[in-house]
């Protein structure tokens, strides 16, 4: 990782990304939108204006305390998919919390929420983390369908037990709890938008993540494991705890954010409050090379690029799917252009390949 | 109670039909070295296709063609991503993921005829009907296998083809060889790459099929996420079969139960509510890893490619 120069790395990062729209450009013309327009208002939108700029951030903030999750957990060799289900448990539980102790003052009953959802994440991600510590059993595997039960128990609550009684009242039945207690939301940072505190919570525990995994005897030895797991053995780390706490840690994070979320925007749970974060999360974690500061521009990044294709939708109004298949086509297309960044010599000996004169082949009619 | 214990094995049997073609197919992939996370998504565009094509042209062998077609392309994206430009396989097959099933409900939103909104969803097309075969089917319980579509029925031979290719060939032993230790494959003159890429992308026909089973004769049509995680789930089903062909037909059926007692319970009304019900798959598949890697290291077995997962590079310095 990171042998070539900043500037090569920009331009292996933009030709993946060019060559990802150039084909999503196809699926636009298929569903009778102009690429063109569609294009400016995704990669402009962003960035031209205060709603743009102030989403952007907004969109970054969960994306950030997913990905931070994710790079404790990848760090420490553990591979966590189940930062959705993890969102969504946090979520759950800390709104429970909040719904059910709305008189305390809002000094106590925010942190407090935010540390329930906290451990029911940490809960959440501990369960695979220790299945794959004790039992050996596939993480990638567990916490894909743990996402699925978290889905169906999140259902269930919205649509039972935590359901907005007046929602039942009025005979609508829409899938949300009630509105938690104001004292519990996360305050606003500039006055009609809907930027909130959460980025610079985000921000914060990037910093402190960074200090965490680097700085800390605890955190050194976390990434031993994910470096060198029987090495790390030998060395005396008892490498099934590290594993379980950096699941746990994982989950945490992924828990707060799905609270985050609540409290910042919506305040109050509803169905797809992960809305893709979780997974998107990983990509960020990724992008930024796996590391708690890098994750900060990637997560911008994401952020902008999930809002451009909100803003795109709307712009040509094309179906969501086509959303999810451009960012898959950009993933695609940086994970294949990738050991371009890993092996500087890659690209040279396919170039030199090119230029080596073919073999004379006797012609035989115009045949290849 | 045998009527009964009859009817839900024929619905277990048509419910693992497109797990059991989608787990062998992953056997394949994986026995050459390859992870292929990507099933959830190649499954869904290859229902989504075979189906698209079966409503327009009502030829059943065209839709299986289609499905097929968009496996092996799928396939040999990740085969190009992780064999040639040795990326991480995890990553490559979790942006297949994305990517297909982004793509597939774009198709389903798009391929649809004018009158409905270009939708796909609600139409209808040519499907595989059960054919009852007279006799057989009248064996208490197992009658059941006899009243299945013509690709339930081509699992029988398909199953135990795969199990022998697999182990008693030449190129079986071969592929085996390419996944236990490609340096030791290539040093006896086997064309790692060109295994990888081979089985990689045969690997994503069968899964393709497996999507198509389901549009066309499991739950004909198609529909937003018609594969509800089988993709995931086959990847379970892979390890809990030990990566042998043979054993692929029960973990489908235990599934294939789970599938159709949902199914009853669902349609007979009961008080669990429908959350719960839905969570069963999930939670089995949890229960079936532990279980599997519990009699692995009680057997001392371990089932599955020593190279798996990981890149091969021949001149490495």
């Amino acid at each position: 990782m990171g042998k070539q120069s900043p500037g090569m790395k920009l331009l292996v990062l933009t030709g993946a990304v060019v060559g990802a729209l150039l084909i999503g450009a196809l699926l636009l013309l298929m569903a009778g939108a102009n690429p063109l327009v569609a294009y400016k208002a995704m990669l402009l939108g962003p960035f031209s204006s205060r709603y743009g700029i102030t989403e952007t951030l907004v969109k970054t903030t969960p994306l950030i305390l997913v990905a931070l999750g994710i790079v404790i957990a990848f760090r420490s060799g553990t591979l966590n998919i189940g930062a959705e289900g993890q969102m969504m448990i946090g979520a759950l539980a800390g709104s429970a919390f909040a719904l059910a102790f709305p008189s305390l003052p809002g000094i106590i009953l925010l942190p407090a929420t935010l540390l329930v959802s906290f451990a029911a994440g940490a809960l959440w991600g501990g369960i695979p983390g220790w299945l794959k510590a004790y039992l050996n059993v596939n993480e990638i595997l567990s916490t894909i369908m743990l996402n699925a039960i978290a889905a169906q128990f999140v259902t269930y609550m919205l649509r039972g037990p935590l359901i907005d009684p007046k929602e039942v009242s009025y005979g609508t039945g829409f899938p949300q709890t009630a509105q938690i207690a104001k004292a519990a939301w996360l305050p606003r940072l500039l006055p009609r938008t809907r930027l909130h505190w959460g980025i610079i919570l985000a921000l914060v525990l990037a910093g402190l993540v960074y200090i965490f995994l680097w700085r800390t005897s605890l955190g050194y030895k976390m990434r031993t494991v994910g470096a060198q797991k029987e090495a790390s053995r030998y060395g005396g780390v008892r490498v099934e705890r590290m594993m379980v706490l950096a699941m746990l840690l994982s989950g945490g994070f992924a828990g707060l954010a799905g609270m985050v979320e609540v409290l910042g925007i919506h305040h109050r749970l509803m169905d797809g409050i992960s809305g893709g974060y979780g997974f998107s999360g990983i990509v960020v974690a990724l992008f930024g090379q796996l590391h708690p500061l890098g994750v900060i521009p990637a997560a911008i990044l994401f952020g902008a690029l999930m809002l451009g294709a909100d803003m795109m939708q709307r712009a040509v109004s094309v179906p969501a799917a086509i959303v999810f298949t451009i960012q898959g086509l950009v993933v695609l297309f940086v994970v294949g252009s990738d050991i371009f960044i890993r092996r500087p010599g890659f690209a040279a000996r396919i170039f030199k390949r090119f230029k080596t004169p073919p073999r004379p082949v006797p012609d035989e009619g115009g045949a290849q | 109670m045998i009527d009964l214990l009859t009817s839900i094995f024929v619905i277990t049997l048509r419910a693992g039909t497109s797990l059991t073609y989608a787990t062998v197919g992953e056997i394949y992939t994986e026995r050459s070295g390859i992870l292929n996370l990507g099933l959830e998504g190649m499954m869904l565009m290859g229902a989504v296709t075979s189906f698209a094509t079966s409503y327009y042209t009502h030829n059943l062998a065209l839709s299986l063609l289609a499905a097929i077609l968009v496996g092996a392309i799928l396939a040999a994206t990740h085969a190009f991503l992780t064999v040639t430009m040795r990326a991480n396989q995890v990553v490559s097959g979790l942006s297949i993921t994305l990517f297909g099933s982004g793509l597939a409900s774009f198709l389903g939103e798009r391929l649809g005829p004018a009158s409905n909104n270009y939708n796909l969803v609600g139409m209808t097309g040519s499907r595989f009907s059960p054919i009852v075969i007279p006799g057989l089917s009248q064996i208490p319980v197992l009658g059941a296998m006899f009243e299945q579509d013509i690709l339930t029925y081509a699992l029988y031979l398909l199953v135990p083809l795969a199990w022998f290719y697999l182990y008693k060939t030449r190129n079986g032993l071969n592929l085996r060889a390419v996944g236990e230790s490609p340096q030791t494959a290539d040093a006896m003159g086997i064309d790692v790459v060109k295994t990888r890429y081979l089985y990689t992308i045969l690997g994503g026909m069968l899964v393709s099929l497996g999507g198509a089973h389901l549009s066309l004769a499991y739950a004909p049509g198609w529909a937003e996420n018609i594969t509800g995680g089988r993709g995931w789930i086959v990847i379970a089903l892979v390890i809990f079969a030990m990566w042998d062909p043979a054993r692929a037909p029960l973990g489908a059926i235990l599934f294939g139960g789970i599938n159709a007692i949902q199914f009853r319970l669902q349609a007979g009304g009961t008080d669990i509510p429908a959350s719960y019900l839905n969570m069963a798959p999930y939670l089995a598949t949890i229960l079936v890893l532990i279980a599997t890697t519990w009699w692995e290291n009680l057997s001392h077995r371990v089932g599955a490619p020593a190279a798996l997962g990981l890149a091969y590079m021949r001149e490495e310095k």
